[in-house]
Parts: C-alpha cells; sequence; structure tokens
C-alpha cells in the first residue's frame, strides 16, 4: 500500500511535467520578465523627458503647448504604477497603454516641432539626448516585441491540448498582449499633399508616427 | 464541399508560407567578423578589417563583427540589425560584449548594434556620433572602406575604455571548446586506463587515469574546469571499463574547422544607433 502511494505520487509528479505544468511555470516566469524589461525602458524613456523638455525650452520657449503636453503625459505615466500584476489586469494594462502612448505621441511632435529650431537642432546636448530617445524607443520595440512571444508562447501553452486541463485546473488564463494603438491610424493609406500651404505640426507629427 | 475546403485551406497554407518565404531578407550565417554582401570592399580591405577585430578580441575579449547587405527592405535597418545580432549572439557569455555594424548599401543606412554588455561605454549617445560624425561624412564622399575602418577604430576605442573581464588565453569562438578534446579524453581514457587498469587494479587505475587526463586536459585547454570535467569523465570511464571498444569515436565531432569564427552567446536588447548618408 504504502509502495503503492509513493507510485502514485511519483505518476503524479511526473504527469504534471507531461501536462505542461512545468511548461506553464516557466512561460509564465518569461513573461513576468519580459514585462519588467519593458517597464524598465519605459521607464528609462520617462527619465529622459524632463532634460529634452529642459533643452527644447531653451531654444523654443514658445512652443508653449508641445512642451506643455509632454510635460503632462509625462506625469500622467509617472502615475500609473506598473507592478507585475498590471499584466494581469487587462483594463489597468490597457491605461497603462494608453499612457505610454500618449507620451510616445507628445514626444514625436515635440521631436518635429525641433525640426523648425536649427540652432536647437545643432545643439550638442539635444543631438545625445534625441540620439538616447530614438535608442530608447528601439529598445522598447525590441522588449515589447520580445514580450508579445513571450505572451503568445504562454496563451499557446494555456490553450492547447492537454496542457489546457492544467491550465483550467490551476486558474491560468490567457494573458492580454500588446494592441497597436494608432490602429484606425495606420489602416489608413497615407495621405501625400503638395501644396504650397506647409503643413501644420500636427499632421507632421501623424506622419512621423507612422 | 469538402474536397474545395481541404483545396481553399491547402492555398491559404501555402499562401502563408508563400508570404514568410518573401518577407523578410535572410541573415548571412556567420562566417567571420567581415561580411560583405555587396562586393564594396577589396579582398584586401577585408583582410584588413578582419585582422584588427581579430586582434581587437583577443586583446580585450570584446566580438565585433561588420556586415554589408544591399538592402534590408522591407523591414528597417533597426529590427534587421537586431535579427543579426539575435542570430550571430557576439560576445561572451554573461558579458554580452559584442558589437555589430550592419550596412545597407543600397538603403544608404547603417547601424551600430550593440549588446547589453557595451551599452555603458558605447551607448547611444556615443554610437549616434560615431556614426553621424566618423563614418556618414566618408560614406557620402562614396569611402566606404575609409568610413567602415575609422568607425571601427573608433569604436574600439571607445570599448577599450570599458573594463571588461579578461579575455581568455584562446579566442573563444576559436577554440577552448571541450567537444574539440573529447576525442583524445576518450582515446587517452581507453589506452592509459586499460593499462593501468590491469597493472593497478580497477579503483586505483581508474584514478591514476582520472588524474593524468585532468592534467592533459588542462594542458590542451588552460581551464581547471575543463580539466575537472574531463578527469572525472575519464574516471568514469576507466571504473566502467571494458565494453567502449565499440564507440564511436570522434564521428560526431569531425566537422571542426580551425580558425572558424563564431558568436559567444552575447545578449542584444535593441541598444546602438542608426543613421544615413
Amino acid at each position: 500500500m504504502r509502495k503503492f502511494r509513493t507510485f502514485l505520487a511519483a505518476l503524479i509528479v511526473l504527469s504534471l511535467t507531461g501536462c505542461g505544468y512545468n511548461t506553464l511555470q516557466s512561460n509564465d516566469e518569461q513573461i513576468k520578465a519580459s514585462w519588467s524589461e519593458v517597464v524598465n525602458q519605459y521607464q528609462r524613456r520617462a527619465d529622459l523627458v524632463p532634460n529634452l523638455v529642459n533643452t527644447v525650452k531653451g531654444y523654443a520657449a514658445q512652443e508653449k503647448s508641445v512642451l506643455l503636453g509632454v510635460t503632462n503625459a509625462r506625469a500622467k505615466v509617472g502615475s500609473i504604477q506598473a507592478t507585475p500584476e498590471l499584466i494581469n489586469n487587462p483594463e489597468a494594462f490597457a491605461k497603462f497603454q494608453a499612457a505610454q502612448g500618449e507620451l510616445s505621441g507628445a514626444l514625436s511632435r515635440l521631436l518635429v516641432v525641433s525640426e523648425n529650431y536649427p540652432q536647437l537642432k545643432s545643439d550638442a546636448n539635444f543631438r545625445d539626448l534625441q540620439a538616447q530617445l530614438e535608442g530608447t524607443e528601439n529598445r522598447i520595440t525590441v522588449a515589447r516585441n520580445r514580450y508579445i512571444k513571450a505572451v503568445q508562447e504562454f496563451n499557446v501553452t494555456v490553450r492547447s491540448f492537454p496542457s489546457n486541463l492544467t491550465a483550467m485546473a490551476f486558474g491560468y488564463k490567457t494573458k492580454a498582449n500588446f494592441a497597436v494603438e494608432n490602429e484606425k491610424e495606420i489602416s489608413r493609406p497615407p495621405t501625400v499633399d503638395f501644396g504650397t500651404a506647409p503643413a501644420t505640426p500636427q499632421s507632421k507629427a501623424q506622419g512621423a508616427a507612422q | 464541399m469538402a474536397m474545395n475546403m481541404a483545396r481553399a485551406l491547402l492555398l491559404a497554407y501555402a499562401l502563408c508560407w508563400s508570404l514568410v518565404a518573401g518577407a523578410q531578407v535572410a541573415v548571412p550565417p556567420l562566417s567571420g567578423r567581415v561580411t560583405d554582401q555587396t562586393a564594396t570592399l577589396t579582398a584586401e580591405q577585408s583582410a584588413t578589417l578582419e585582422q584588427t577585430l581579430r586582434a581587437f578580441e583577443a586583446r580585450k575579449g570584446s566580438q565585433l563583427a561588420i556586415l554589408i547587405v544591399p538592402t534590408t527592405a522591407p523591414e528597417a535597418i533597426e529590427q534587421y540589425a537586431l535579427r543579426v545580432a539575435e542570430q550571430w549572439k557576439l560576445g561572451r557569455k554573461k558579458v554580452d560584449d559584442g558589437a555589430v555594424l550592419v550596412i545597407a548599401k543600397n538603403d544608404r543606412a547603417l547601424r551600430i548594434e550593440v549588446g547589453y554588455g557595451l551599452e555603458g561605454a558605447l551607448n547611444d549617445a556615443t554610437s549616434k556620433r560615431i556614426i553621424s560624425e566618423i563614418i556618414t561624412p566618408r560614406f557620402k564622399q562614396g569611402d566606404f572602406y575609409g568610413g567602415i575602418s575609422a568607425g571601427v577604430d573608433r569604436i574600439i576605442r571607445v570599448i577599450d575604455g570599458e573594463p571588461l573581464p579578461e579575455p581568455k588565453g584562446k579566442l573563444p569562438g576559436d577554440t577552448a571548446d571541450i567537444q574539440q578534446y573529447v576525442p583524445v579524453i576518450f582515446i587517452l581514457a581507453l589506452v592509459v586506463g586499460g593499462v593501468l587498469r590491469a597493472v593497478l587494479g580497477r579503483f586505483p587505475g581508474a584514478l591514476v587515469t582520472g588524474g593524468a587526463v585532468a592534467f592533459v586536459a588542462w594542458l590542451l585547454v588552460g581551464a581547471v574546469s575543463v580539466a575537472l570535467v574531463a578527469g572525472v569523465i575519464a574516471l568514469f570511464f576507466t571504473l566502467l571499463g571494458g565494453g567502449m571498444g565499440g564507440y564511436g569515436i570522434g564521428g560526431r565531432h569531425g566537422g571542426f574547422g580551425g580558425g572558424g569564427f563564431g558568436g559567444g552567446g552575447g545578449g542584444f536588447g535593441g541598444g546602438g544607433a542608426s543613421g544615413r548618408w
């Protein structure tokens, strides 16, 4: 009897491996790590903003609305606590996404506006900040891609047989993934206007975002 | 009806694959430190760059590589460069001190992709400066070799300012691979072990064999950990002894080309900078 029970316990433990329990665990952990990297890179961008705003202010203080837009978006981003629990809460996740998207938009508007100030563009500090911002945006893209892949792997495990039974038994659900923020905008073909009227910074910013 | 359905599915499947196949420019296999698919550099220039990078790796341990492709379309150079970096895995494992200079000649775009371990010295701003102040002015005049060579020199100087772990005695990608010595260890364990076992008895013989193999492995590779592993393997084989004659020794390890170049397993996270000319 004792032997049988040990055997049964061993069988259950082994079948956990077979049913994808361990895969679920490692995928889940992978998602957490990728998410931390995403947050880390977003934080890096947020840290760059005050410096950037100050540098631009030195040359283009009259662009108040754009500067204010960046500052506000930065404040909004800072007010959201990007805890690991966020990824299990679709609503908070969407809010986080929206705030980061707003900051992205505000920053791209700022960079478009800065094109009009040759002195600002030739400022070494500004150029370094711009390079850092570009690099950080690229890192964000990479981190997001890796997060998307991690979530995909997890969701596939959760939904495919037989690990879906394990997932059901332990209450694992598919996780929310990143969506493109401006889905409507990018599905619209870009309009090219060769008219004489100078384009407003607003429309140029959209062009840059695309 | 079912037939049609199956056909539609098959078609969809085929289409999926054709889309995948046509989507991206393939990353060339890593064969050397300088990969030029556009015949921009002469053989001599490539060799000079290769030599510079090789010497740098031997001195500092960081792996640098150059890739020139005609175009990365439809991808942006950032995405392509990251795929290159992820596939090549330049830089030492855990140190992540690799960097790739990717040039898309017809796109007139280039990028320095920097591994995690070099992001401190070769940060985005520095990379951008190297690109816009050193490389692109020369590229604009059509002087590709001059731009690459000056850029590489500056990258090397920047990395030199970063304290990194000492390189191992031999280049990590070239040798120092225990697999390469497996056949030698097998033969040693077989021959020496067989003799010693007959002379000294099973356990003392195995012990002496293990020690001898460890010593030889240490002489060959120069790393204590490798020597220990080899010694233990030899010890066990001699202990178990006898019936290993039928093992296909070294058959699997036949393809070792000397002087090949491989990535050390470094990680990349999208650091670096891009530029256009």
